[in-house]
C-alpha cells in the first residue's frame, strides 16, 4: 500500500451564503496526497485556497463531496491533523517551549511531562531553536516564531500537516532557510503535507507534487510533478528543469487568473 | 540603582509638589479658608487621627467591596458581548445609555430605594460607577480574538471552555487590568458621591462633610490627600496584580 492516499478530497464542492446570494468558492475539486509525500496548492488570489485548509482541518463541512484522512471522512476537527498559518498565533503570554507544549495540553496522550518537553525540545533543536525555549515569542524574530509555529504544528504528531501560507510574511532569505529547515523536518519525522501557497518557487522546492486551482469557484486544474528526489539544494531550484516547472507553473497560473478575470467580468 | 530610582524619582516629585503647594499659599498669603497649606495638615491628622483609621477604613472596605462586583458583573456582562453578537448590539446601546446618566443623581434615588442600608447603598454605588469600563475592555478583548488562535485550538478537538481557558481569558487580562486601574478611580468616586450627598457618619466623604459645616478648612484638605492616598494604594495594587498575571504584555525596552 505504498500509494495510500493520506489526504482525499473527492469532488468538493462549496459556496459561502452572502448578502447577495451564495458565493461558489470551490467547485468539484479532486486532490488526493498519497501517504508522506508533500503536495503545494498554488492559485490565484482568493481562489479559496483557505476554505480548503479549513475544510480538511475539519472545521467547515464542504456542502458536497467528501474530504478523507486515512481513508476516514472528515465531520469534525482531528487530533491527528497540524496546522501553521502565515501568521505563527504564538500565544504571547507563554514561553517558546510552552507554546510548542500547547497541543499536548488538548490531544489526549500517555506523555508524561518529562517526555512532553523531551519531545518538543527535540523538535526545537531540529528547528534551531535551541537555548530560546525560555524566552516570549515578543522577543523572537519573524523567521523563529514561524519556526517555533512549526514544532507546535508537529509536537503531537500529526499524520497531515495543513500549512496555509506559512512562509509567505517572511523575507527571501529567512524564508530559504525555513525551506531547508521543513526539509529536515521531513526527514526526520513523518507527516503529509498539504501547502497553500503564493510562491512557485517555494513549491518547486518543497513539494512532491504541484496542484494549481483555477480562478473562483476553483477545481484542480493543472497538477505537476516536481521529481527532484529527496535531497534538494537551493542550487537545484535553477537547473533547467526546475526552471522549466516554474515556467510551466506560471503559465498555468496565468491560464488560471484568465479564467478568473472573465468570470468577474460576467458577473 | 534601578530601585533607587523607581522610588527617589516620584518621592522628590512629591516633595517639590509639596514645597510649590506651601510656597504658593505663602506666596499669596492665602487665610486657611481659601486654601490650607501642607504644613496645616499634620496637625490636622493628627487631632483626628482616630477618625480618619477608622473612616478611613469604612470607605477603603467599601470600595473594594464595590469593586470586586463590578469585577464579576463586569466580566459577566463583558463575556456576554464578547461571545455573542445578539447580546453585543442588544446590551451596548443599554449598557452606554447608563453609564451617560451622571451617577451623582442617582444617589438620592438609591438612598430612597433602600432607606438606612447605608452600607449597601455605598457598596452600590461604588458598583455601578465602575463596573462598565470592565465590561467593555472585557468584550473587546474577547471579540477581537484572532480567528487563528481559535483554529489552532479548534482543530485539535479543544472545546469551547479549554478555548476560554487557554487563550481568550490570558489574552484579555491586559485589557481586563487596563480597565480595572481606571475603575479602581471609578470606585471611589461612586463612595464618596455617597458619603457626601448622603451622609450616614460613615467614611471619609463623612469627614470632610463635616470639615465643611464646622468651617475647618484644614481638614478638607486633610481628607482630599487621606483620599488620594487610598487611591494610590488600590492603584498601585492592581499595578502589582498586573505585573503577575498579565506581565507579558510589557515590551522589554530596547
Amino acid at each position: 500500500m505504498a500509494l495510500e492516499n493520506q489526504i482525499e478530497i473527492k469532488g468538493v464542492t462549496h459556496a459561502y451564503q452572502t448578502d447577495e446570494g451564495p458565493l461558489p468558492v470551490l467547485e468539484d475539486l479532486n486532490i488526493s496526497v498519497p501517504l508522506n509525500s508533500f503536495v503545494a496548492v498554488v492559485g490565484p488570489s482568493g481562489c479559496g485556497k483557505s476554505t480548503l485548509t479549513r475544510l480538511i482541518a475539519g472545521l467547515m463541512m464542504p456542502d458536497e463531496g467528501e474530504v478523507r484522512l486515512h481513508g476516514e471522512i472528515i465531520k469534525s476537527p482531528k487530533s491527528t491533523v497540524g496546522m501553521a498559518f502565515q501568521n505563527p498565533v504564538l500565544l504571547e503570554w507563554r514561553s517558546i517551549l510552552k507554546n510548542v507544549l500547547l497541543p499536548l495540553e488538548i490531544v489526549p496522550n500517555k506523555l508524561t511531562s518529562k517526555e512532553r518537553i523531551e519531545r518538543a525540545m527535540s523538535l526545537l533543536s531540529l528547528v534551531g531553536l535551541e537555548g530560546v525555549e525560555d524566552k516570549r515569542p515578543s522577543e523572537l524574530s519573524g523567521g523563529m516564531r514561524q519556526r517555533a509555529s512549526l514544532c507546535r504544528a508537529l509536537v503531537h504528531r500529526p499524520e497531515v500537516l495543513i500549512l496555509d501560507e506559512p512562509f509567505g510574511a517572511l523575507d527571501a532569505f529567512t524564508r530559504e532557510d525555513l525551506w531547508q529547515i521543513m526539509h529536515a523536518l521531513r526527514k526526520e519525522e513523518a507527516f503529509t503535507t498539504l501547502m497553500i501557497t503564493h510562491d512557485l518557487r517555494e513549491s518547486v522546492f518543497l513539494a512532491d507534487q504541484g496542484v494549481v486551482l483555477s480562478g473562483r469557484p476553483a477545481t484542480a486544474q493543472y497538477t505537476l510533478d516536481v521529481d527532484l528526489g529527496h535531497e534538494r539544494t537551493l542550487e537545484d531550484l535553477y537547473t533547467d528543469q526546475s526552471v522549466t516547472m516554474l515556467a510551466k507553473l506560471r503559465r498555468e497560473i496565468q491560464i488560471a487568473q484568465g479564467r478568473s478575470e472573465k468570470t468577474e467580468e460576467r458577473s | 540603582m534601578d530601585m533607587v530610582r523607581k522610588i527617589a524619582i516620584p518621592l522628590t516629585a512629591i516633595a517639590v509638589f509639596l514645597l510649590l503647594w506651601e510656597w504658593l499659599v505663602w506666596f499669596n498669603q492665602w487665610p486657611n479658608y481659601k486654601m490650607a497649606s501642607p504644613s496645616d495638615l499634620w496637625p490636622a491628622f493628627w487631632k483626628f487621627k482616630g477618625l480618619f483609621l477608622s473612616y478611613g477604613w469604612d470607605t477603603l472596605w467599601r470600595t473594594v467591596a464595590g469593586l470586586m462586583i463590578a469585577i464579576v458583573v463586569g466580566t459577566g456582562f463583558g463575556m456576554l458581548m464578547g461571545f455573542s453578537k445578539i447580546m453585543r448590539e442588544g446590551l451596548y446601546p443599554l449598557l452606554v445609555g447608563f453609564n451617560a446618566i451622571p451617577k451623582a443623581t442617582l444617589v438620592p434615588v438609591i438612598a430612597l430605594m433602600f432607606i438606612g442600608a447605608d452600607d449597601m447603598n455605598t457598596v452600590l454605588m461604588a458598583f455601578l460607577i465602575s463596573f462598565f469600563p470592565i465590561a467593555v475592555s472585557v468584550s473587546i478583548g474577547l471579540s477581537t480574538l484572532e480567528p487563528e488562535y481559535r483554529d489552532i485550538l479548534k482543530s485539535l478537538g479543544a472545546s469551547r471552555f479549554v478555548i476560554f481557558k487557554k487563550i481568550a481569558l490570558p489574552k484579555t487580562l491586559p485589557e481586563f487590568f487596563g480597565a480595572l486601574k481606571v475603575a479602581v478611580t471609578l470606585a471611589f468616586i461612586g463612595t464618596n458621591l455617597v458619603e457626601i450627598i448622603e451622609p450616614h457618619g460613615k467614611g471619609l466623604g463623612f469627614l470632610f462633610d463635616s470639615g465643611k459645616i464646622s468651617a475647618d478648612y484644614p481638614l478638607m484638605f486633610a481628607v482630599l490627600i487621606a483620599l488620594a492616598f487610598l487611591g494610590i494604594v488600590l492603584y498601585y495594587i492592581v499595578v502589582v496584580l498586573e505585573k503577575i498575571f498579565a506581565g507579558w504584555a510589557e515590551r522589554a525596552e530596547t
